[in-house]
């Protein structure tokens, strides 16, 4: 059965696949951060379907999670952005092949 | 309740802060440390005096508490108080700190490490005022730890000599075992009366309710709980305040700088013990019938014998700062007597009055040695008076009162100890352990300023048989003992420093006009402490044989003034080799003396001897028993193996060669896991997500 | 089923796939863009209009254009393809994951969530809901935006070379 938030959470779960596949599979540091933010932003779909077929949507309590966690989410873009400058700048490229520094 | 109650926290966290601060900023900023640690000791002082005045006016035990922490339905409070007590403590405390701040400003002005010292001085004086405020024994007890780490860390503060760091290390043991006590103390106090907050509205350890309470607790060997929770603190403040057996330690600190010594080893850190005992009075001294508390009459004891056995050795020392040293050992005796005996006033009074007539002879010292380019033996010095006349009029000045000359403020301060002993109910002993303390304190200080300030100055004499023109730097480099004064280049013994001289003078005022305040005929310290209200009453000194009490005390001290002169001040001491007056009519008690009449050797034997023999039989377990056993399992398993291999080589062989295969493979696909590259990481966490969820799922189905 | 969330919902899963999947960068920065403007029009249609504004403003407008400029500053020549075992092996737990997730929506979904009421999130709520309950979160939210600020700048700076 196909109710609305079904459908919500379906896109939800297909946006998470995509950004986890992305993640796994691109070579470029800059897309597996794009693969991040994509499953971050599935997480908030749920939160907002969550929050609009919930019990309680007067709370607000998913909206407000939702707004922290763009906050959160820009704060992480920023910083993954300049690591990865940085990291370029030092191994003069951004193939999470070739930046095994830490292999064991 | 009025704002300086409210804000007294204040007093020690801006030295703590100043602490914070300097120990941020870098070792060039010489200035800004030394501004910043005076500046808000200034303050402190200040705020110091506000709250002494508040006190002056309406006298009472006011206090701040508030909750902390809370562990399970209990809350720990703290909180700080203030009473005449703390108002007195907290005046001297910051103005000596002050005086000795500035002090060091021109005694430590060629150390490189100036920046360092100034954080440290400073750090501990936020802690000895957060000792003296604390309302909380959980409190006062952090504070006190933190005064022994600072302590710690100047006695050691020139580390790169062994004696230091080994003097630093023996200081932080031996308080530690007293420490032990107190904390042992501490516990048993919180099971029995549910609370470690000094005042509380009735509900306080130290109030009416839980102290009598605790007196009808019986614990054992005849004791009273209040009792043995007495001693326990005790043990404690001994350690501190190195009492006889814990004095070991004090001595040794000397090897910190001067100012150091004059500061924390002379007149606040080792007094915080005698006043920890005094804050702890209602509970130590607490009797069922108003007699003599059990704990008191071994706080009087302890005090006597220290007060006279720290004399005994200072008499045959060499050592300008181990003679006050041992003195201060002495005079810490007497107040822990005077606390016994008298009460909570004449302790404490004895308590200021000390702290300011021996830091000034600490930094009397620090002058004479400062001038002297390091040089510490009293032998080697000589004639001083005439090259350093600001320091010797001083010095003077505290060693009058010290020996407890007549109007001086030691006099009254120790005449009403020994007046308060005399009239001990439980004994008249202490009494005369205190009577002969007092000669041989008056007979050691005559024969250190003898040596120092009169006769020929031995130093220039001996070192210019040496060299002729550098002679003082050789000698300096020679004896560097306080590693010091070898900056100057200069040779010839001078006068310190206006910055060192004025702070003295100060003292010095203090040291002879401090004990008005606590005469017989006007009581005003002790009314004060008391609560009470004093008047001038001549007639004081004739009641209950005040009078010939202070006439004998008197004579004994002339006596050991004269005997010291007559020995060492009568003919001019020649020459840096000969041999001490006393030690050739009594060799061998000298020679006792001078060796601190073996305690430290005592307790080699006793204490170190006997872990260092276990240690020993332990390495020998180790080393037959345990390792034999070893051997012997060793032996059986490789014989067995030996016989396994020989046996069955060819069947064990193919089986380990595959097992070995099977092993490196193993290892192989386990590197391959850490393979430095964050997609397979990533890979495996989406994996153990998954695998999870699923066991999570069907474990809670099923 | 309505006709504007298949829409939205066909944009932005064809945006996702078309960032993780295209040869180019800047291509994929801005097939990124359009699957957000599909999420933002679905917060719109579940009546979560201030979330959706936020979506636009911070995401469009923000992280992208920051992609964008990483992409600018740091060597475009394009990567070869990953090898195609990790490929495989990173499409296959991905599909599991997926699978998991659809399974679970399936199973455990339909709960609740019919429901007729169409709540608003009023933007005078959101407002005070951070300003009194949320307050603290807020203060964090804000020290850890500073601090994020401080940190990328500070970690993206040029070194100094000669020290």
């Amino acid at each position: 059965m196909m109710t609305p938030l079904n459908g919500f959470l379906f896109i939800s779960a297909l946006l998470f696949a995509i950004g986890l596949g992305g993640a796994l599979t691109r070579r470029s540091a800059i897309l597996v951060l794009v693969g991040i933010e994509l499953m971050l932003n599935a997480a908030n779909l749920n939160f907002i379907a969550f929050w609009r077929y919930g019990p309680h949507p007067e709370a607000l309590t998913g909206v407000l999670f939702v707004i922290f966690s763009i906050a959160i989410a820009a704060a992480e873009a920023a910083v993954g952005l300049a690591l990865i400058q940085a990291v370029y700048r030092h191994a003069k490229t951004t193939d999470v092949n070739e930046l095994d520094a830490m292999k064991g | 309740m009025v704002w300086i109650v409210r804000n007294l926290w204040l007093i020690p966290a801006l030295p703590a802060a100043a602490a914070a601060v300097i120990a941020l900023s870098r070792q060039a900023q010489r200035k800004l440390s030394a501004g910043l640690a005076i500046g808000s000791m200034g303050i402190s002082l200040l705020l110091a005096l506000i709250a002494l005045a508040h006190m002056l006016a309406q006298p009472a035990t006011e206090y701040v508490n508030f909750r902390w922490i809370e562990f399970g339905s209990e809350w720990l409070k703290f909180g700080w108080m203030l009473d005449p007590l703390t108002a007195i403590m907290l005046v001297m405390v910051t103005l000596v700190s002050l005086l000795i701040f500035i002090f060091s400003v021109g005694y430590m002005a060629h150390d490189e490490n100036f920046t360092r010292f100034f954080c440290f001085l400073a750090l501990f004086a936020g802690a000895m005022l957060g000792v003296v405020i604390a309302n909380n024994l959980v409190l006062l007890f952090m504070c006190w730890e933190v005064v022994g780490l600072t302590s710690y860390l100047l006695i050691g503060f020139w580390y790169h000599k062994p004696e230091a760091a080994a003097a630093a290390k023996k200081a932080f043991i031996v308080t530690r075992i007293g420490d032990l006590g107190l904390f042992l103390g501490m516990l048993w106090l919180y099971s029995l009366s549910g609370t470690l907050v000094f005042y509380d509205n009735g509900a306080g350890c130290l109030e009416h309710a839980a102290v009598s309470a605790m007196v009808a607790h019986a614990a054992a060997l005849g004791l009273t709980a209040s009792s043995a929770i007495g001693l326990l603190i005790f043990c404690g403040a001994a350690g501190k305040s190195g009492q006889v057996p814990l004095h070991v330690w004090l001595p040794d600190a000397m090897e910190g700088p001067t100012p150091v010594s004059a500061l924390i080893h002379a007149a606040t850190m080792v007094a915080a013990g005698v006043f920890l005992i005094a804050r702890m009075y209602p509970l130590i001294s607490a009797t069922a019938n108003g007699g003599t508390s059990q704990a008191l009459e071994v706080v009087a004891w302890v005090g006597a014998i220290t007060a006279l056995f720290a004399a005994f050795i200072a008499v045959a020392q060499d050592d300008i700062k181990r003679i006050l040293a041992y003195s201060t050992i002495s005079q810490l005796g007497y107040m822990m007597l005077g606390l016994a005996v008298g009460g909570v006033a004449v302790g404490i009074f004895h308590l200021i009055t000390h702290a300011f007539f021996k830091s000034l002879l600490f930094l009397g010292a620090g002058s004479v040695i400062h001038g002297c380019n390091g040089e510490q033996d009293i032998h080697k010095m000589g004639g001083l008076r005439k090259r350093m006349p600001i320091t010797f009029a001083t010095y003077a000045a505290g060693m009058l009162a010290l020996c407890g000359v007549p109007l001086f403020a030691g006099f009254w301060s120790k005449d009403e100890i020994l007046h308060s002993a005399h009239g001990w109910n439980v004994s008249a002993v202490p009494y005369y352990l205190g009577a002969a303390a007092a000669l041989l304190t008056a007979f050691y200080m005559t024969r250190q300023v003898a040596y120092v300030f009169f006769g020929k100055n031995r130093m220039a004499a001996e070192a210019g048989a040496e060299h002729a023109d550098e002679h003082a730097a050789g000698h300096a480099a020679g004896h560097g003992a306080d590693a010091h004064g070898t900056g100057h280049g200069v040779g010839e013994v001078h006068e310190s420093p206006a910055v060192m001289t004025v702070p003295l003078i100060i003292l010095a005022l203090f040291a002879t006009f401090l004990g008005f305040v606590g005469t017989p005929a006007w009581p005003w310290f002790q009314a004060f402490l008391g609560g009470r209200h004093a008047a001038l009453d001549f007639r004081a000194f004739a009641g209950s044989g005040i009078l010939p009490l202070m006439a004998i005390s008197s004579l004994i001290v002339f006596a050991g003034l004269g005997l010291a002169w007559w020995l060492y001040g009568r003919k001019p001491i020649e020459s840096a080799e000969a041999t001490d007056a006393l030690a050739r009519i009594m060799p061998g008690p000298f020679h006792v003396l001078a060796r601190r009449v073996y305690v430290d050797e005592v307790y080699g034997v006793m204490v170190i001897g006997p872990a260092r023999w276990c240690a020993r039989a332990m390495n020998w377990a180790d080393r037959w028993v345990w390792n034999g056993a070893v051997q012997a399992v060793a032996g059986l398993v490789t014989g067995v193996a030996w016989i396994d291999s020989s046996l069955d080589a060819a069947v064990i062989n193919t089986g380990f060669d595959r097992g070995c295969e099977g092993v490196s493979r193993g290892g192989w696909l386990v590197t391959r896991v850490q393979s430095g590259r964050v997609q397979s990481y990533l890979r495996v966490l989406g994996i153990a997500l998954v695998a999870l969820v699923l066991f999570l799922f069907w474990s809670h189905k099923g | 089923m309505t006709a504007p969330f298949v829409i939205l919902a066909i944009l932005a899963i064809a945006g996702a796939t078309a960032a993780m999947t295209l040869r180019k960068l800047v291509h994929c920065a801005l097939a990124l863009a359009v699957c957000f403007v599909g999420l933002a029009g679905l917060y719109l249609n579940l009546n979560a209009q201030f979330v959706g504004l936020v979506q636009i403003l911070v995401y469009v407008g923000a992280v992208v254009i920051l992609i964008v400029f990483a992409i600018l500053l740091t060597r475009h020549d394009e990567l070869p393809a990953q090898t195609s075992r990790t490929r495989i092996a990173g499409l296959g737990v991905s599909a599991l994951v997926f699978a998991l997730l659809a399974w679970a929506v399936t199973a455990g979904g339909a709960k609740f969530g019919a429901a007729g009421t169409q709540p608003e999130a009023a933007i005078k709520d959101i407002g005070s809901a951070l300003m009194q309950r949320y307050v603290l979160p807020l203060e964090v939210v804000g020290l850890l935006l500073t601090a994020a600020l401080i940190g990328a700048v500070v970690i993206a700076m040029e070194e100094k070379k000669s020290k």
